[in-house]
């Protein structure tokens, strides 16, 4: 198969105004991924489908991921003068980098035998921004999928043709697999708890020591 | 006593804890609020003798044909991912053998591969045919069970089921000296096995393995050219190739179809590639075809369990980079797959450098394929139905996870 | 009745018994189970039911797929909040003298599951349970050794008096209030005629 950069490439050509980056993966795995703009990823995925070097006719698996807002602490060193002398002075800024939510798609190739291709669909952000372009009409495969992860996430995929709840019931408020979801207060004591699970029966049982 | 209970009372035998959606006496043909004339809807599921577990599916029926189904699921949804999140990359290992609770250690070969490829580990050579033998063990008592639970949907009651349990005894005998547990193994660690094989152990298996095929011939004699099995499943639930490949299909049921797709040859893990087997394929894709993918799958798999019971060498069976204690792959991410008894298991990992996976994904085969099951259905009987799902073969543990 | 005396018409070919042992002897050795599979356990159950272990023994091989024709439910395997409604309702159903086993660890308590968002911490919340089998799963020989201590409770029940079994009192329902889903949680967690949380007191047998 192509390399993720000549693939890169010629969808780029293949898709006029497609801006597609690489995610490399520094694990032993070298599983590289693209990250496709929301705008053309249905374009984009379409050429990946139908080119014929490529034939990528099988969406294995299709996943959401939750990135929270990040705290990044920058440092920089800095030539001031003090008190009338010139010293080195380390100035630390946190910077937060806004969350968001992200869909990531595993493609492969039934005829040639070829993957995997990794997909990545990022949305604005965590709370409003979470429209994605659904990828169900080109694979019908991700249908089930895409209705998890807007179950367990909360993506909405857009051009979705049954974009329901799937795993949890119709009327649950919450998407649970988020990484700040809180779970319902059902614990109950156990003889013999960790801390977590003493914080969490004290606050359960409030009248109790 | 109100009126609705009333009207209960003197329907349905004093149906009154029944749920409200279900409306009033089920014998009663009704047509929808839409009005179009004698169509039924009922629900099969979540408890009902056929569905394999808690599986339910809202079914419209236009006399006994049907014209929707819309499966549904949840009710076994124990919440793998969420778990497997909060806790460290070896204690997410007993719950994939909870996942397809047929298999467990085709999940934990799945799950270790996965994150063997993220922390660059590699399984020694006793393991890997350890490794082998278990899995292909695991698909000859799945197979043989679907067998008998496929049968006994069609309604033949007990024998073939008692027949199929038979033979698993035997494996789970096996298992169950290996690992100390019959079902719920937890046998496989990142970069080897959790133990070597007990003394006997492969004289043990040498003897259920060379007296598998009697069984299968028995079990193939007493079905392959059964009358009513060939009326209930020969051009029933076709699934047509196309449909398959883009709507992600794996294992037996896509092979049912004609597509030669089997991962353990387009793209070899472990020590595939030193094995002489086929890839049975079927022509029309309908349930018989599905029946038939795991019986010649089983013969198969025998052939591979001889050559991997002869050629089985001695040695280490961890890798000595693998660490137990404080394992905590480098930040990144990866996608291990492999054959499972069901089709295409695999499992998707996100690192970020700490001891708990950032995020931890079971891709399940038995829940995609049940992606095509309107499809498969529309057009037939109700009683097809329970047959069609049954030849998925689905297990709930996998489905909703 | 004297043991002594019933020892010894019962060497003379009379046998005495009394109404209440003749009703549970009968009651116990046709236990109907509700084939009813929730989970990993349902296999075992089902590997019960098999050849090699082989549950007709116990005269309960009669596996129902209709609430109605059955008066055990085994509750094999992970209750969730999305199941636990239809459970409560199916054992509603059932006609009395209903019993509950409750098999293996998750039916019990969440078991490994316990932790989980949509997992449900023990039927028990909703239903009284007659016979608990840890294990996860239970070996079929647990399932055997729970039938037998199901029977024993079935052969020492009195008809009459105080103590006398649910389906004989007409005072006591026979059915239980079928929890609604919630918008995060079922309503009510747990149905407190059958379940109350247990009491914490720290610094004590932890």
């Amino acid at each position: 198969m192509e390399t993720l950069e000549q693939i890169k490439a010629r969808a780029e050509a293949a898709v006029p105004g497609a801006i597609l980056g690489i995610l490399l993966n520094s694990s032993p795995s070298a599983q590289h991924s693209l990250v496709v703009d929301n705008e053309h990823a249905l374009a984009v995925a379409g050429f990946l489908r139908d080119d014929p070097q490529l034939r990528l006719d099988y969406l294995s698996n299709a996943t959401g991921v939750d990135w929270l807002d990040r705290e990044v602490k920058e440092s920089n060193i800095t030539r001031q003068v003090v008190d009338g002398v010139e010293r080195d002075i380390e100035v630390t800024s946190v910077r937060v980098v806004p969350g968001y939510l992200e869909a990531v798609y595993h493609l492969y190739s039934m005829e040639l035998r070829h993957g995997p291709v990794i997909l990545r669909l990022r949305t604005g952000n965590r709370s409003d921004l979470v429209q994605i372009p659904s990828l169900t009409p080109l694979w019908r495969g991700a249908e089930f999928q895409e209705r998890e992860i807007y179950d367990l996430y909360g993506i909405q995929f857009t051009g979705h043709p049954d974009l329901r709840r799937i795993l949890m019931w119709d009327g649950f408020e919450d998407h649970p697999m988020r990484k700040d979801y809180v779970d319902p207060d059902d614990f109950e004591y156990e003889p013999t708890p960790h801390d977590e699970v003493l914080e969490r029966a004290a606050r359960h049982y409030p009248t109790t020591k | 006593m109100t009126p609705d209970h009333a009207h209960q009372k003197a329907g349905g035998g004093g149906e009154g804890t029944l749920p409200q959606a279900w409306g009033g006496p089920s014998y009663e043909l009704r047509s929808s609020p839409e009005g179009d004339g004698g169509l039924l809807e009922i629900s099969m599921g979540p408890q009902h003798p056929s569905t394999h577990g808690v599986f339910r599916m809202d079914v419209v029926l236009d006399g006994e044909r049907v014209v929707k189904l819309k499966p549904v699921f949840g009710y076994l949804h124990r919440n793998h991912e969420k778990i497997g999140e909060g806790t460290t990359y070896l204690g997410s290992m007993p719950y994939t053998d909870r996942l397809d609770y047929f298999c467990s250690l085709t999940n934990n070969w799945a799950y270790a591969l996965a994150v063997e490829k993220l922390a660059g580990l590699e399984a020694p050579e006793r393991a890997q045919y350890i490794r082998v033998i278990t899995a292909e063990l695991t698909r000859l008592q799945n197979h043989a069970c679907l067998g008998g639970f496929l049968l006994q949907d069609m309604g033949a009651s007990g024998t073939p089921l008692m027949y199929a349990f038979r033979e698993r005894e035997k494996i789970l005998d096996l298992f169950e000296s290996l690992t100390g547990a019959r079902m719920m193994c937890n046998y496989m660690r990142f970069g080897g096995c959790r133990c070597d094989l007990p003394p006997g152990w492969l004289e043990q298996a040498r003897t259920v393995v060379a007296e598998f095929p009697k069984f299968l011939d028995e079990f193939e004699s007493l079905l392959n050219g059964n009358e009513i099995l060939m009326s209930r499943t020969q051009g029933v639930g076709v699934l047509p190739r196309d449909l398959a490949i883009n709507a992600s299909i794996t294992g037996p049921v896509l092979r049912a179809s004609g597509v030669n797709y089997d991962i353990r040859k387009a793209e070899p893990y472990g020590i595939y590639d030193r094995f002489q087997f086929r890839v049975p394929l079927g022509d029309h894709g309908d349930v018989y075809d599905r029946y038939m993918m795991r019986v010649l799958e089983m013969r198969e798999s025998i052939k591979i369990l001889e050559q991997a019971m002869a050629a089985i060498p001695g040695g280490p069976i961890m890798d000595p980079k693998a660490k137990i204690r404080g394992f905590r792959p480098k930040a990144g991410e990866a996608y291990g797959r492999i054959e499972g008894p069901k089709g295409e298991l695999g499992f998707y990992l996100i690192s970020d450098g700490s001891p708990n996976p950032c995020r931890y994904r079971v891709r399940p085969p038995s829940f995609i394929n049940l992606t095509v099951l309107e499809d498969m259905c529309l057009g037939h009987h109700v009683a097809d139905v329970v047959v069609i799902l049954g030849s998925v073969d689905i297990v709930l543990g996998e489905v909703d996870r | 009745m004297d043991e002594q005396l019933r020892h010894e018409l019962g060497r003379q070919g009379i046998f005495v018994t009394t109404l209440e042992e003749l009703y549970n002897w009968g009651r116990k050795n046709s236990l109907w189970p509700l084939g009813f599979g929730l989970a990993c356990c349902a296999i075992e159950m089902i590997a019960t039911s098999m050849a090699r272990f082989d549950l007709a023994r116990f005269g309960a091989e009669v596996f129902r797929p209709s609430p109605r024709q059955a008066d055990l439910m085994i509750v094999a395997g992970t209750v969730t909040k999305k199941m636990a409604p239809q459970v409560v309702r199916l054992y509603n159903q059932m006609a009395e003298p209903k019993y509950v086993i409750a098999m293996g660890a998750c039916a019990i308590s969440g078991g490994p599951f316990k932790q989980g968002y949509n997992v449900l911490k023990g039927i028990d919340r909703y239903l009284p349970v007659d016979v608990h089998i840890p294990g996860c799963p239970p070996r079929p020989e647990a399932l055997l050794d729970a039938f037998m201590a199901l029977q024993q409770k079935i052969a020492q029940q009195s008809l009459t008096g105080e103590h006398r079994p649910r389906h004989l009192r007409a005072d006591v329902p026979g059915e239980f209030p079928v929890p609604v889903f919630g918008a995060h949680d079922l309503q009510p967690p747990s149905n407190p005629q059958v379940w109350s949380a247990p009491q914490m007191r720290r610094g004590e047998g932890a």
